[in-house]
């Protein structure tokens, strides 16, 4: 840190921290303001949506849905055939693929990469997994470009409403099929009644927090509340599936109570009232600045920033924009020492930013490696999505798995001889932040490939 | 590296926990009694759902709760009176037959959750608080019996789990990519991390499983895709000489809101992969499987009733399995509370007869040798209500 200065290093910081680690040129551009590229970033129209190669189309939710509706019957008709039940497969499949290379394209190559961190911080917020079922991962990646992406720099209540109205939500969490036992469906079907999953992780992990202090009774309510919510399925009109459906029949009626708030019977906006409250509530405050200050300062993070942010999101009422701007501007998120461990994905990402390249295939350069790692987009195992604390991805197996990918990463993708020398490359990718001892390492190595191994696996590179 | 319990740490162990270093370097049980014990500890996480592992088909009010979701008493492997075993863990029912394995139908976490998360924590933290400790009970149990015995632990998956984090670094393992250990590369990572004290310690202890692997499997890597090889690959790690004697492993997808299914289907789908995974373990133990006990745990059980979507939803006490050679015969383990609709804890779950810490705390004392008062003070600190279920082990 003897030669450089305070702009150097927060540049460095800048691209590495809040971003998804420098391309080549990306902290000279960042050095003669490294606060205001960061705020340049934070856009009224949300965040970048990822673009199809090849000319090719990523399909909205009701196509994507009735995709899953073809392969279910496909995959019946194919009864035990493994060839026809890998053709039936196939169509999703590929989707998945399109998608996944499509995002990670965008992550790898963007000028925006802070606008694009903030996404993918939402994105697991609001987490949608395939392991849930071919449904759901049929219409996860659609979810994350409509209902979240559109809205991360708009105000809370309004992304939080998008993602609890969206089908691949309901379809998760088990909303769809919800019905009030005193309901007119649930007075007819004797075998049918109330769903509290997407009610409970609602209120537990997108809104108010578990601590908040609601009761059982508080979740029961307000799934309560929620019924109807649902969507059009395998038998509705054609137009209707796979979208957003109020279903009437299904409504419990009369007035809920819930977390110490009446709401009268309201049908749909009963629960959009609720849910208008939670957002508003100061427990989401907390719950939200909280979160956001372990996931980009540190798994223990220092409580002026999460006060900060906190004061952000009530004075604001919840305007993303203006907490996105308080993380930037909190001096405590600048600090120099790097906490936080990158998780796989971001060190996938970061790779390929520091190589100046992206990724072409979807199997071999993301879900592969992804797979290895325990990583896979849209895979989460648990609703509450995937963890960003150093010591769930810092196994002794995970780290030999970092090391043999960076191997295999480098040499695919190491800058060839003509191009930058390693050194160059190292300083190009972080900055200030490149410690003595691994640029000697980077500048001893017996081949590019080598030394770019060793930029990748450096402590430095590993953390954020 | 692997972290050494050297007497220095014994005494900062003893300092931090309150206790006496008289007791740590003395008494408890003698190291050759326990020498090759096994303890693989699965996690069945999403709340798995006792009442269709374990099903009481002889419970009156099993069936009438349960409907459409409740395994038919004619498909069930039938184990007394009361209980049967889901039809998909036949590997299992075997073991039972033979007196190597049994069921405690009714067991729960020490306080009343339904947050997979907390409950979670709850269940691997072994605080009897939530968030009561940073620390996983397995990672104390190893700070525990270091000063006579050291024992190491190893965690198979990509992620290592709260049960086993702590200061005690733990091997991990799982199916994928290999590094050779002798490769130039080690090395200069070695050099770079040589302060780091989240990657260094990392780094050796995988390449030391990495060598390890290697060797097991006659220099090929194991592939990921079959559950049952998975398993007979991590009971060689175990049987290895100088391996782990602790094992973890998690599995996923209980979380049976809607469509559970009943003989066949969703959960029937998870519960034939937990069987694979068990006799797996049982066949790759081979003559180790006498000194080996599995257990079987979940955060929490499912709600006794279907729900509106063919599924159920969260609830209290669930099923404990234990299975291994080292287990005493013998039937169910613990009180049976029933279905009936006034025992139900809130009118709406399974009431816990068993505190999960009652079954762990009766196999690490009996099993692997932990010394009474470490267990109440180091791993299971104020869990003196949760007394040890005596009796277990063979």
């Amino acid at each position: 840190m003897t030669f450089s200065s305070t702009a150097d290093l927060k540049a460095a910081v800048a691209a590495t921290r809040f971003g998804l680690g420098a391309r080549p040129g990306e902290i000279a551009l960042a050095r003669h303001d490294p606060h205001g590229w960061l705020q340049a970033q934070i856009s009224p129209n949300g965040a970048d949506q990822p673009q199809a190669g090849g000319g090719g189309v990523l399909a909205g939710t009701p196509e994507s849905y009735q995709a899953f509706l073809a392969y279910r019957a496909a995959i019946n008709a194919a009864g035990q055939d493994p060839m026809a039940r890998k053709a039936a497969r196939q169509p999703l499949d590929d989707a998945l693929a399109q998608e996944v290379l499509a995002r990670a394209w965008l992550a790898a190559v963007t000028p925006s990469p802070f606008r694009e961190r903030w996404a993918l911080f939402w994105g697991n917020h609001f987490t949608v997994s395939l392991m849930k079922g071919e449904d759901v991962g049929a219409t996860a990646a659609a979810f994350e470009r409509e209902a979240i992406r559109p809205h991360v720099f708009g105000r809370f209540a309004d992304l939080l409403s998008a993602s609890s109205r969206h089908p691949a939500m309901l379809m998760y969490l088990d909303q769809q099929n919800s019905i009030g036992p005193s309901s007119p469906a649930g007075l007819k079907r004797k075998n049918s009644g109330l769903n509290e999953n997407l009610g409970r992780e609602i209120m537990e992990l997108h809104s108010l927090g578990v601590d908040a202090g609601y009761s059982q009774g508080d979740v029961t309510e307000f799934a309560r509340a929620l019924t109807g919510w649902s969507m059009g399925g395998p038998g509705a009109a054609v137009e209707q599936q796979g979208t957003f459906l109020y279903q009437q029949p299904y409504h419990e009626p009369g007035e809920r109570r819930v977390f110490g708030k009446v709401y009268a019977s309201g049908q749909e906006r009963q629960a959009q009232a609720a849910l208008d409250d939670f957002a508003a509530s100061p427990h989401t405050a907390r719950h939200i600045a909280h979160k956001l200050a372990v996931h980009f300062v540190a798994d223990d993070p220092p409580p002026a920033l999460i006060a900060r942010l906190e004061a952000a999101y009530r004075s604001s009422d919840g305007d993303l924009a203006q907490v996105a701007n308080a993380l930037i501007s909190a001096p405590e998120a600048w600090e120099p020492a790097a906490h936080k461990l990158k998780t796989p994905y971001e060190f996938l990402i970061s790779s390929h930013r520091a190589a100046g390249t992206g990724p072409t295939d979807a199997h071999k350069d993301v879900l592969g490696p992804l797979g290895g790692f325990g990583h896979r987009p849209f895979a989460a195992p648990q609703p509450n999505g995937w963890s960003d604390a150093a010591a769930d991805w810092a196994a002794p197996d995970a780290i030999i798995k970092r090391v043999t990918f960076a191997q295999g990463f480098a040499n695919a993708h190491a800058p060839k001889a003509g191009g930058p020398a390693p050194a160059q490359v190292a300083q190009e990718s972080l900055g200030a932040r490149l410690a003595p001892a691994t640029l000697t390492a980077v500048q001893r190595a017996e081949s590019r490939p080598e030394a770019f191994a060793i930029l990748l696996m450096s402590p430095e590179f590993q953390r954020r | 590296m692997t972290q050494h319990f050297t007497r220095r740490s014994a005494l900062a162990l003893a300092a931090s926990t309150g206790l006496s270093a008289a007791f740590i370097g003395a008494g408890g049980a003698q190291a050759g009694t326990f020498e090759n014990r096994k303890l693989v500890v699965i996690i069945c996480r999403g709340a798995m759902d006792g009442l269709s592992v374990s099903p009481p088909v002889g419970d009156p009010n099993y069936a009438v709760l349960r409907g459409a979701i409740a395994i038919p008493p004619d498909q069930a492997l039938k184990l007394d009176g009361t209980f049967g075993l889901h039809p998909k863990l036949a590997g299992l029912y075997a073991m039972i037959q033979s007196g190597q394995a049994r069921i405690a139908p009714a067991v729960a976490i020490p306080q009343r959750i339904r947050s997979h998360f907390e409950a979670q924590d709850m269940l691997e933290n072994g605080s009897g608080q939530l968030y009561g400790a940073a620390t996983g009970w397995l990672n104390r149990t190893l700070q525990a019996v270091q000063p006579r015995r050291p024992i190491r632990a190893l965690s198979i998956g990509a992620q290592e789990p709260l049960i086993l984090h702590g200061p005690m670094q733990a091997d991990s393992w799982s199916p994928g990519g290999r590094l050779d250990p002798t490769a130039r590369i080690a090395g200069i990572l070695g050099d770079l991390y040589k302060d780091d004290a989240l990657l260094g310690p990392a780094l050796a202890a995988g390449l030391k499983t990495e060598g390890q692997a290697s060797a097991l499997n006659g220099g090929h890597a194991p592939g990921g895709g079959d559950v049952q090889a998975f398993a007979v690959t991590a009971a060689k790690f175990l049987r290895a000489p100088d391996g782990p004697s602790i094992a973890v492993l998690s599995l996923d997808g209980f979380d049976t809101h809607a469509n559970q299914g009943a003989a066949q289907g969703q959960l029937a789908n998870r519960l034939g992969v937990l069987d694979k995974v068990l006799t797996g373990l049982r066949d790759g133990m081979g003559d180790q499987w006498s000194k080996t006990v599995v257990v079987v745990a979940t955060e929490f059980g499912r709600t006794a009733r279907v729900n509106g979507t063919a599924g159920t939803d969260h609830g209290t006490a669930s099923t404990v399995i234990l299975a291994g050679g080292a287990l005493a015969r013998g039937g169910i383990v613990g009180d049976w509370p029933t279905l009936d609709q006034a025992k139900l804890f809130e009118n709406r779950d399974l009431a816990p007869t068993l505190d999960v810490r009652q079954v762990f705390k009766g196999v690490l004392v009996e099993h692997m040798g932990v010394d009474g008062r470490a267990l109440e003070t180091v791993v299971f600190p104020r869990s003196a209500d949760a007394r040890p279920l005596r009796g277990l082990i063979a």
